[in-house]
């Protein structure tokens, strides 16, 4: 197998983009993605492009072709695939990627990921989201997104005594982060007040909980590790991939408080790197509600089950703390365009570990952690990065 | 020639709802639907008001605080989004009822919310131009709001009409710039019962780029600024919005509030605009200058400027109630009867 690089990176604004379509914003991205690689668009051997529901958002399916053919590399013919996990569509395009690049099938992969959500009304947005969750057993039973994530919630509370103050304490810790973020949907930064006098949505779920519908897109170049001097001079290592599945249907798991897939795509993807959880320095984990982020954190191995909330509260995963989580903003503060979640987290990791990320950036950062999540946990991807 | 409002009469039925009300019945939290919109209760017409009884009420509180002879007006523009009638003109029946019938042009104005002030500037064209000496321009509405739609907190029923003409004028208006583009952030279509809107795109690419671009571009004509004026109207889907805009402008708390009706009447639609110029003029004295932008969805706005004459001073304010007045004496409605009044009770054939 060989080792693979990301060369290059670029993205949106996450927001509401009223004035760009779903092919303006995919575009946009990998045009950046693609000057930051200092590569051209005629040595480009393959495109994969994560993406949850055009088909739903904007009743356009086929993106694969239609952003290959809005590139300008129709006339290349490349072979140009879409990828669909869900909120895990991004991270699960990055290890197609990831695979084509280290198995020798390819040499220059660019990975993109868009999603345009605010062209539908938010009633329609809430159930092309709730898609990810079981159909036939979940949502067809009126269980939305946010009333299952209240259910973990709840029960998280329950058996480990997690507070509706510590949950707060997530949004308030991302939103400081986007506040530093030009790229953020939300860079304001709020008060556990802020949070707890928002409206519910699924009790103890309230508004500034739960991540927002966005627009945006995001984009990475990949090549093998000793290809990648030739473009830039610091290239950032993919040092280990894992993915997991679990079950569809949430009431299926053993333990609604513990994410299964993302513990074992984590120890696939530290097995991969031969690395611990002591090594990483900064981590972007799936927070599409704030209890999803305390979930994360423990799944991964950087806390002890049902220790993350009591870790957020004491700023462990603050800027300055033992790991810094979601210094984009995360989901919560960034935005969360579906598809393109996976691939900013990639963004962010890559410009934290170049050093490059402003006022945000964490010091002498090493090695980042990307974790990107499908449905209520059905899919997990991480992937570990390193500065060569 | 100086062409302006020559009389005005304003009028809001007196029955209420407030948001609490309303999100009990669909298990929102109304306390916070009303901090949230700035409203704390919102008018609804009865049974047996609908726009053209509000044109009519409104038309005839303007004739009588005037001594114009009705049979000199040769134009009335009503505006609304809730005309009555789909073929059949609102205007005509308000022509008959202040005897202004039969030797005048009469036509039913729609642009959402604005359409009140659009027949506005069509009467200044008519005036300034000599081809009617006077010209009606009104704006009312009994908006609908679908039951459990976040319109139904705000729909409200309310309107004001004005003589626009060239002699003994209360106000001039000096200035006016309408700005539009084709925004589909609100509309219904032919049958429908309840319009459609784009949520929180009715927001920032329609609202507020119509409100702020029509302003400044009234700024940029008429070499003025927000200190230059005493009062400032803005159209008010809801509290919140008209003040956020007024503030960006730079106009304070002192400006707007006289014309800021929303939070006691609602969302008159055509009415606001026209509602809160009257709440302005019951109160303006000689000197005062007047800004207003209305805004209607699809979209546009229309901005105003003017300013108070002498001749208020002797103008029989008094012989029609201020818009202070129409909002006293109130009655509350419980859902049930709103949903009744309203129409929203579907009723068995018999």
């Amino acid at each position: 197998m060989r080792r693979v690089a990301v060369i290059g990176v670029g993205d949106t604004e996450f927001g509401e983009l009223w004035d760009y379509s779903f092919r303006d914003i995919g575009i946009q991205a990998g045009l950046a993605a693609v000057a930051d690689a200092n590569i051209s668009a005629d040595q480009i051997d393959a495109l994969y492009v994560g993406n949850m529901s055009a088909g739903r958002f904007i009743e356009q399916e086929h993106i694969g072709a239609l952003i290959a053919d809005y590139a300008g590399l129709a006339r290349d013919h490349i072979p140009a695939t879409r990828v669909e996990a869900a909120g895990a569509s991004g991270g699960l395009a990055l290890r197609q990627g990831f695979t084509a690049v280290a198995s020798g099938l390819h040499d220059i992969v660019v990975v993109g990921g868009a999603e345009k959500m605010t062209d539908v009304s938010d009633t329609e947005s809430a159930a092309i989201q709730s898609s990810a969750a079981d159909q036939e057993w979940e949502t067809v039973l009126g269980a939305t997104f946010p009333a299952l994530h209240a259910l973990i919630a709840k029960r998280h509370m329950h058996e480990y005594g997690t507070t509706r103050e510590q949950m707060a304490d997530v949004a308030v810790k991302n939103h400081k982060n986007g506040s530093m973020n030009p790229k953020a949907q939300f860079q304001r930064e709020i008060t556990r007040e802020t949070v707890t006098s928002s409206p519910i949505v699924a009790s103890p779920l309230r508004v500034f909980d739960c991540a927002p519908s966005s627009d945006g897109a995001a984009g990475v170049v990949l090549c093998p590790l000793d290809m990648a001097k030739k473009f830039i001079e610091t290239p950032i290592e993919i040092v280990g991939s894992g993915q997991a599945s679990d079950t569809l249907a949430l009431h299926h798991r053993k333990d609604i408080c513990t994410m299964e897939a993302t513990k074992v795509a984590a120890k696939r993807a530290f097995a991969m790197a031969n690395l611990t959880t002591k090594d990483v320095d900064i981590a972007e984990v799936h927070d599409n509600f704030t209890i999803s982020e305390i979930l994360a954190i423990e799944d991964l191995g950087f806390f002890k089950k049902g220790e993350g909330g009591k870790a957020t509260e004491a700023g462990l995963t603050s800027l300055e703390g033992e790991i810094a989580v979601n210094t984009s903003g995360g989901l919560k503060a960034r935005g969360d365009p579906i598809g393109a979640t996976g691939l900013a987290q990639v963004v962010e990791i890559v410009t934290q570990l170049r050093g490059k990320a402003g006022k945000r950036q964490v010091k002498e950062a090493t090695v980042g952690l990307a974790h990107n999540v499908g449905g209520t946990g059905a899919t997990a991807v991480v992937h570990l990065f390193r500065r060569v | 020639m100086k062409v302006g409002i020559v009389s005005y009469g304003a009028y809001v039925p007196r029955y209420r709802i407030t948001p609490e009300e309303i999100g009990k019945v669909w298990g929102v939290d109304g306390k916070s639907m009303s901090k949230g919109l700035m409203i704390n209760c919102k008018s609804v017409p009865s049974p047996d008001e609908d726009t053209i009884t509000i044109s009519v009420e409104a038309a005839r509180s303007m004739m009588r605080r005037c001594s114009v002879n009705p049979k000199e007006i040769g134009a009335i523009y009503v505006g609304s989004e809730s005309h009555p009638y789909t073929v059949k003109p609102t205007g005509t029946i308000v022509a008959e009822a202040i005897e202004a019938s039969p030797h005048l042009t009469v036509a039913d104005f729609e642009f959402a919310c604005k359409a009140g002030t659009a027949a506005i500037q069509t009467c200044m064209g008519l005036v300034g131009s000599g081809m009617v000496k006077y010209g009606v321009a009104i704006g009312s509405d009994t908006s609908q709001g679908a039951p459990g739609d976040a319109l139904e907190y705000s729909a409200s029923a309310g309107g004001a009409a004005f003589l626009i003409g060239a002699d003994k004028v209360i106000t001039t208006i000096d200035n006016t710039y309408s700005y539009t583009t084709d925004t589909p952030d609100f509309w219904r279509r032919e049958g429908q019962m309840y319009p459609r809107h784009g949520g929180r795109f009715t927001g920032e690419p329609a609202y507020f780029k119509h409100v702020m671009s029509g302003a400044k571009g009234l700024f940029e004509r008429s070499g003025t600024e927000p200190k230059d004026y005493t009062y400032a109207v803005f159209h008010q889907p809801n509290g919140k919005f008209p003040t956020r805009v007024a503030k960006q402008l730079g106009f304070n708390d002192a400006q707007v509030k006289t014309g800021l009706l929303a939070p006691i009447i609602g969302n008159t639609y055509s009415g606001a605009v026209p509602l809160g110029l009257s709440a302005i003029l019951d109160e303006a004295k000689a000197g005062d200058r007047i800004f207003a932008v209305a805004y209607g969805s699809g979209a546009g706005s229309d901005a105003f400027e003017m300013t108070v004459t002498d001749e208020i001073d002797g103008y029989a304010r008094y012989r029609a109630p201020t818009v202070k007045e129409l909002n006293t004496n109130l009655k509350f409605l419980d859902y049930a009867t709103y949903a009744k009044f309203r129409g929203k009770i579907i009723l068995g054939s018999e």
